[in-house]
């Protein structure tokens, strides 16, 4: 009988749980990630001449209901055309049965491998902003990603950010049961608001019940941690942004034991980071472009909402960001005092 | 105790027998129960000798003796009456079946009890101790892990043998050379080499490279489903059949059918 070493025993798991694509356009590479129902696979699209990377279903489901989330994943993650999300090319069904979509091959490393990084805090907050604007475009398709953290951010080679894995993706406004929210793309590009408009129609219509948990301990809000589902909303991707935003400062995992604010961070930051965290959705930014606003006057120095000004932080702000000119100004009225002391004696 | 059924091959699906060994153990019939006792020796003899010889360090020839007889008891003590799936896998009801039998025989009655009831098909222990020989044994094992992973080679051995049998009956065995050369082939035992590139393996088998990824594909999907068939003949419920298809493949087969009871 065939001798088989461990390493002979690894390759046979892998090649059994491989797919099948014989008869398509790809061709398999190599395993690059797993996921809860899903494996990550790089091929190369053989018409095109390009590498891809599979999303290919890898769990039971005699329902169906896995293939057909899926399939819904996909249909999202299509119409969200946006620089900052992963871009869909293709979906269906390989010969083994099984339901996959392809996907960019994003070359570039995970946010938490960046956060490792040397980068500057302003470079983060550059690179914090970038996910901001993919979310806000989400949102205003009335979709809501529910799944942010590190893991699911990718920074390519030039500073480009994907946010990936959009598995448990919330859409709002779409029936029971359905992928994509049913509203037309002209009018949710010209609509100041979709999600909100969503909201108000109180069609929160996602095919997970109130009780179920969808996310990541560490960076999913307290309603989302209780399985509140219909108290989810967009400010729910808010609090998960401001946990993001704590671990590329902090450089250490959310939740409890991350740096509390004000301790490592400078003050409006520490601020930002507690507005967006705040455990009652009200009391957090009301849209990640509020959040996204306050982290840009941050790095322009200007005043925050979620760091009201007084005379002294107004001062020391106006001193920060003008202190080569005061500097100046204060070095040449010290000449000419000295200047006005020689003269006189 | 046959039953036609829908069974998931790594996504597709073939008429499979849902036949099961434990199912087989426990009935009336006598030729049911040499076919389940025939099944449960083939999947677990290497596990249960190699188990023998490391956990209670015992003499090649006392961990002969021992391992047949507890195969030769497993029927006629009706060991397997008392296995309840829902209560644990039954790889661990046997190693715990394994435990008390070394722990409590006797040499002279198991000397006694040598020939009757022994399994038919002669156990080759020589190559047992061979594979044991080839084991990094520098770290004692943790002996649960042991048991786990050599129950796992000896089902991807078998899966691999009757894959090439298979193969080789309906006229593909350049399918299989194709599965042997990229995802048998193991540096370790072969040197320093890479895995062959498609091309490289289409040039050294005189294939284009669509048909060695066509032959892989194939021979991939063929052998899912005749490891899925070892670990349907050997599982106690439907429920441990799915366990043992994700821990063993790394994916739960689709449609699993079910056990009848």
């Amino acid at each position: 009988m065939t001798w088989l070493s461990d390493r002979a025993m690894e390759r046979l798991r892998d090649a059994a749980a491989a797919p099948d694509l014989s008869a398509t356009r790809y061709r398999l590479i190599e395993r690059i990630g797993r996921g809860g129902m899903g494996a990550i696979y790089l091929a190369e699209d053989t018409t095109l001449g390009r590498r891809v990377a599979l999303k290919v279903l890898e769990v039971a489901d005699a329902s169906g209901q896995m293939a057909a989330r899926l399939e819904r994943e996909a249909r999202i993650l299509a119409r969200l055309e946006h620089p900052g999300i992963v871009p869909v090319h293709d979906a269906g069904t390989l010969p083994d049965g099984r339901v996959f979509y392809a996907m960019k091959y994003v070359e570039g490393q995970r946010l938490d491998d960046y956060a490792r990084g040397p980068a500057s805090t302003p470079e983060r907050l550059r690179i914090f902003q970038r996910i901001c604007d993919a979310v806000a475009f989400a949102h205003s398709r009335a979709v809501l990603h529910r799944d942010l953290k590190p893991d699911n951010v990718m920074v390519g080679p030039f500073g480009e950010v994907l946010v990936m894995d959009w598995g448990v993706a919330k859409v709002l406004g779409a029936a029971p049961g359905e992928g994509v929210a049913q509203h037309s793309p002209e009018r949710a590009a010209h609509s100041p608001d979709a999600l909100g408009a969503a909201e108000q129609a109180q069609t929160p219509t996602f095919d997970t019940r109130d009780g179920t948990v969808i996310g990541t301990p560490g960076y999913m809000p307290p309603e989302q941690a209780r399985g509140e589902t219909a108290r989810i909303d967009k400010r729910s991707d808010v609090y998960s942004l401001g946990m993001v935003l704590r671990f590329l400062l902090g450089n250490a995992p959310a939740g409890p034991d991350a740096p509390a604010a004000g301790e490592r961070l400078p003050a409006p930051l520490a601020a930002i980071c507690s507005k967006a965290t705040r455990p009652e959705p009200a009391e957090r930014y009301g849209s990640v472009t509020e959040l996204a606003t306050d982290v840009a006057r941050f790095l322009d120095g200007l005043a925050l909402l979620a760091y009201p000004d007084t005379p002294l932080r107004r001062a020391r702000r106006l001193f920060v960001r003008h202190q080569e000119v005061i500097w100046l100004v204060l070095a040449y009225l010290a000449a000419r005092i000295l200047l006005i002391f020689f003269l006189r004696h | 105790m046959k039953e036609k059924a829908q069974v998931e091959t790594g996504g597709g699906r073939f008429p499979a027998t849902r036949w099961s060994a434990i199912v087989a153990a426990r009935s009336g019939d006598g030729a049911e129960r040499e076919r389940a006792l025939e099944a449960l020796v083939a999947a677990y003899w290497k596990p249960v000798y190699k188990y023998i010889r490391l956990r209670w360090g015992k003499s090649i020839e006392d961990a002969q003796d021992l391992t047949q007889e507890f195969f030769s008891r497993l029927l006629e003590k009706s060991l397997l009456q008392s296995y309840e799936p829902e209560r644990g896998r039954l790889r661990t009801f046997l190693r715990a079946c394994v435990d008390h039998l070394v722990a409590n025989a006797k040499r002279d009655e198991r000397r006694k009890k040598r020939g009757g009831g022994a399994p038919h098909e002669p156990l080759d222990f020589f190559s047992a101790e061979r594979e044991l020989s080839r084991l990094d044994l520098s770290q004692p094992p943790e002996m649960e892990e042991f048991f786990e992973r050599e129950w796992a080679r000896s089902i991807f051995s078998r899966g691999v043998e009757r894959l090439r049998a298979e193969l080789a009956e309906q006229g593909k065995a350049a399918y299989f050379r194709v599965f042997e050369r990229y995802d048998l082939h193991d540096a370790e035992e072969e040197g320093p080499e890479r895995r062959p590139s498609y091309r490289e393996l289409g040039d050294e088998l005189r294939l284009a490279p669509t048909q060695v990824t066509n032959y892989l594909a194939y021979a991939r999907r063929e052998f899912r489903r005749i490891v899925l068939e070892l670990l349907l003949e050997t599982s106690g419920s439907d429920e441990e059949f799915r366990r043992e298809a994700r821990a063993l493949l790394g994916r739960e087969p689709a449609a699993a059918g079910r056990i009848r009871e």
